[in-house]
């Protein structure tokens, strides 16, 4: 799965979350650019991102994904 | 492990979004309902949640009016995080018709709030407790090698006691305790239970414990810990999501966690399902008795799958002896029924276990709204058992609120699966529950069924069958052999025939062959009748020798869609007339009237039983069915 694809299956993903059909995601997109990506929300995208690529970030790896291009570049190792 | 999926609801439709989309504006009873509705499928935690938006939306602060059900204040009490839980509880009540309002107090406070009669928990005045207090929170402070473990522990089960009847006083409404999850790693290993103050050991200990303390004061367990037994503990709970967001229970167990709740609830309502209705055939044995004969059906000590049918109906029997009403529908000829529970020596269930038994041909919709009128209970009180996708789905569109529930394939899994639903979920057990089935067998007689309004043609319209033929082939003979001479019921002559026989007629010219197959929108339902027919130039006459069907397409039209192909092929051929012939057997009566039904004339009735039948072709008229007819 190359970025483009990862990048497009995190926005179905987020849209159904923040239940938002218009949501647009790049990978610069942080927390503060979606309304409701708060610290709750942020487990819900974890687990569900887990679910629905098939894979598990370690403890250390949920640091690091500050925004939409971090996520994308953790999966993208973990499916690679 | 594996994620705990609701794996007895049928998977979300393509159209789940967009109906749920839909619902509303109004918070009336028919928004209620659709929501009811969105909520008996298998959703997972992103459906659970966006469904709860919208019932939080319409219904957040008060139920619609006219709910049968009584609504329900629940406060939950924790030690960690529970937010991520509350739309599965909420959703988990909406998917037994109950409106449920959540309450939750400050994490770790609620000793305060329920000693406190000014604090919110008591505004809110509840009728259901549920304390979901989580691992790390009950054994803080215990460790290998402590002194005065006993002593602690005791603390423990004092302090839940406590609770307990503190919330009984203040709310005198149900009581919940969360069991606890066994999240702790092992410091012994096997022998655990030897280690004073390990954490792993006394989790153990403590969920025994509690199990006597709980009866004892009349509260109810929320057994997380035995589900997560058999999904697995990393199923349940996750180091990482503790670290990071003091969630013990894994937001995927979210629907499971509420589901469980949503029992409880129910049952203390009294809306628990209080019958199991089976189906017979390839349900608790098997193949089908009507055809396969009461030794061939698969039941019984010497294959696996044959002793998964007896474990199947074990459990069944076990159900009964607990106060579970049992009852049979099928679609077979009674007295083909019955045979297998007078005589088939490794039947575990007998006719005496069965509390109404409704075998005929009539629809399933209608024989269910009879077994409940007969049994004087609900049709909310039936679960209804079918291996067949088909009469499942046509149940759970014409009766909603009868409990259908996805069968896997294998016969092994069967009981599991009824089991997981917790459709039966009981939470008190009298002796009146275990003389139920016996009182309910003792005044019940045979009667005479009277059809019903199920609006199966409205069923049958949405199924986008299509029935595709095709003259007999070489790659299909074995499989039309093997129809042919398994057939007994639906079976106009029970001629049967072999393999040279099937491809010697193969490119004849005078001979009509054909092979039907079905589809539905659930699948491929494989050849499921055969055709063989005789063209005569002499007399114009197209003699039909052989015509039969599988029971389980039984009632969807087939035999006419059949009798269209059939005419379009005999005026082809030249032919003027369609003879055909019915041949009485011990097991045929069902098609006696097979030709009359399709609109044939007698020609003549013989002594033993046999008769023919005319249709005359240039007059034809093709008879309505939903079923699109493609050759292929």
């Amino acid at each position: 799965m190359d970025q483009a694809a990862i990048l497009s299956g995190l926005t179905d993903l987020f849209r159904e979350i923040f239940d938002d059909d218009a949501l647009v995601l790049t990978p610069e997109t942080e927390a503060a650019d979606v309304p409701g990506w708060d610290s709750m929300n942020h487990i819900t995208i974890v687990v569900e991102t887990e679910q629905r690529f098939g894979v598990k970030f370690q403890t250390s790896e949920i640091e690091e994904l500050k925004n939409v291009g971090e996520f994308v570049r953790v999966i993208e190792r973990k499916l690679g | 492990m594996s994620t705990p999926e609701l794996v007895w609801l049928s998977p979300p439709p393509a159209d789940w979004n967009a109906t749920l989309r839909d619902v509303g504006p109004l918070a009336d009873p028919a928004a209620w309902n659709a929501l009811v509705a969105l909520a008996n499928f298998r959703l997972d935690s992103l459906a659970t949640t966006r469904l709860d938006r919208r019932h939080q939306a319409l219904f957040g602060d008060e139920p619609p009016t006219g709910l049968a059900t009584r609504p329900v204040r629940l406060a939950v009490l924790a030690s960690s995080t529970i937010d991520h839980l509350l739309p599965a509880l909420r959703v988990a009540a909406l998917r037994r018709d109950i409106w449920l309002h959540v309450h939750t107090g400050e994490y770790g406070q609620y000793g305060r709030e329920l000693s406190d009669a000014t604090s919110d928990l008591h505004d809110y005045e509840p009728d259901t407790v549920l304390f979901a207090l989580d691992a790390h929170h009950l054994l803080a402070g215990c460790d290998a090698g402590a002194e005065d473990v006993d002593a602690r522990f005791a603390q423990v089960t004092d302090m839940l006691v406590s609770n307990w009847r503190q919330a009984r006083r203040a709310f005198n409404g149900t009581i919940v305790q969360q069991t606890v999850l066994p999240v702790f790693p092992r410091l012994l290993g096997n022998n655990e239970h030897r280690l004073a103050g390990g954490r792993a050991g006394l989790v153990e200990r403590l969920n025994a414990t509690l199990r006597t303390l709980a009866d004892a004061e009349g509260v109810d367990l929320l057994a997380i810990d035995s589900r997560a037994a058999q999904d697995g503990i990393g199923a349940w709970f996750d180091q990482m999501l503790w670290h990071r967001a003091k969630q013990e229970v894994h937001p995927a167990a979210a629907s499971m966690y509420g589901d469980l709740l949503g029992r409880i609830v129910a049952a203390r309502q009294g809306r628990s399902f209080k019958c199991l209705v089976l189906d017979l055939d390839n349900t608790i044995w098997g193949g089908v008795i009507g055809d396969d004969g009461i030794e061939g059906i698969k039941l019984g000590q010497g294959s696996a799958i044959g002793e998964a049918y007896v474990a199947f109906q074990s459990y069944a029997r076990s159900l009964a002896r607990r106060g579970i009403i049992l009852a049979v529908c099928s679609k077979n000829d009674e007295v083909n029924a019955l045979e297998p529970f007078e005589k088939h020596p490794d039947m575990v269930l007998r006719r005496n276990d069965i509390a109404c038994f409704v075998a005929n041909w009539i629809d399933k919709a209608s024989n269910l709204r009879t077994i409940a009128e007969r049994l004087n209970i609900g049709l909310d009180s039936l679960v209804f058992v079918d291996d067949n996708p088909f009469e499942r789905d046509l149940v759970r569109r014409e009766l909603p609120m009868v409990g259908v529930p996805e069968l896997p394939e294998d016969p092994g899994l069967f009981a599991q699966t009824i089991s997981d639903a917790g459709y039966f979920e009981a939470v008190a057990l009298t002796g009146e529950d275990m003389e139920r089935s016996a009182r309910y067998q003792a005044n019940l007689a045979r009667e005479t069924l009277k059809n019903d309004t199920t609006d199966v043609e409205g069923y049958l319209r949405g199924l986008n069958m299509e029935l595709r033929w095709s003259p007999f082939d070489r790659v299909g003979s074995q499989r039309i052999v093997q129809l042919v001479n398994k057939t007994n019921q639906f079976n106009l002559t029970t001629r049967r025939t072999d393999e040279a026989a099937v491809l010697a007629l193969i490119g004849d010219p005078q001979a009509l062959t054909l092979q039907l197959r079905l589809l539905d929108q659930f699948g491929d339902n494989g050849v499921i009748a055969i055709v063989i027919g005789r063209f005569d130039e002499g007399t114009g006459d197209l003699r039909l020798h052989t015509w039969l069907m599988s029971c389980r397409v039984l009632g969807r039209q087939v035999e006419a869609a059949t009798l269209n192909v059939i005419a379009g092929h005999a005026r082809v051929l030249g032919a003027v007339r369609l003879i055909g012939e019915y041949v009485q057997s011990a097991k045929n009566g069902m098609v006696r009237e097979h030709y009359a039904r399709l609109g044939f004339d007698l020609l003549e009735r013989s002594a033993a039983g046999h008769t023919s039948w005319a249709l005359a072709l240039p007059d034809f008229q093709p008879r309505p069915s939903f079923i699109r007819t493609v050759g292929v």
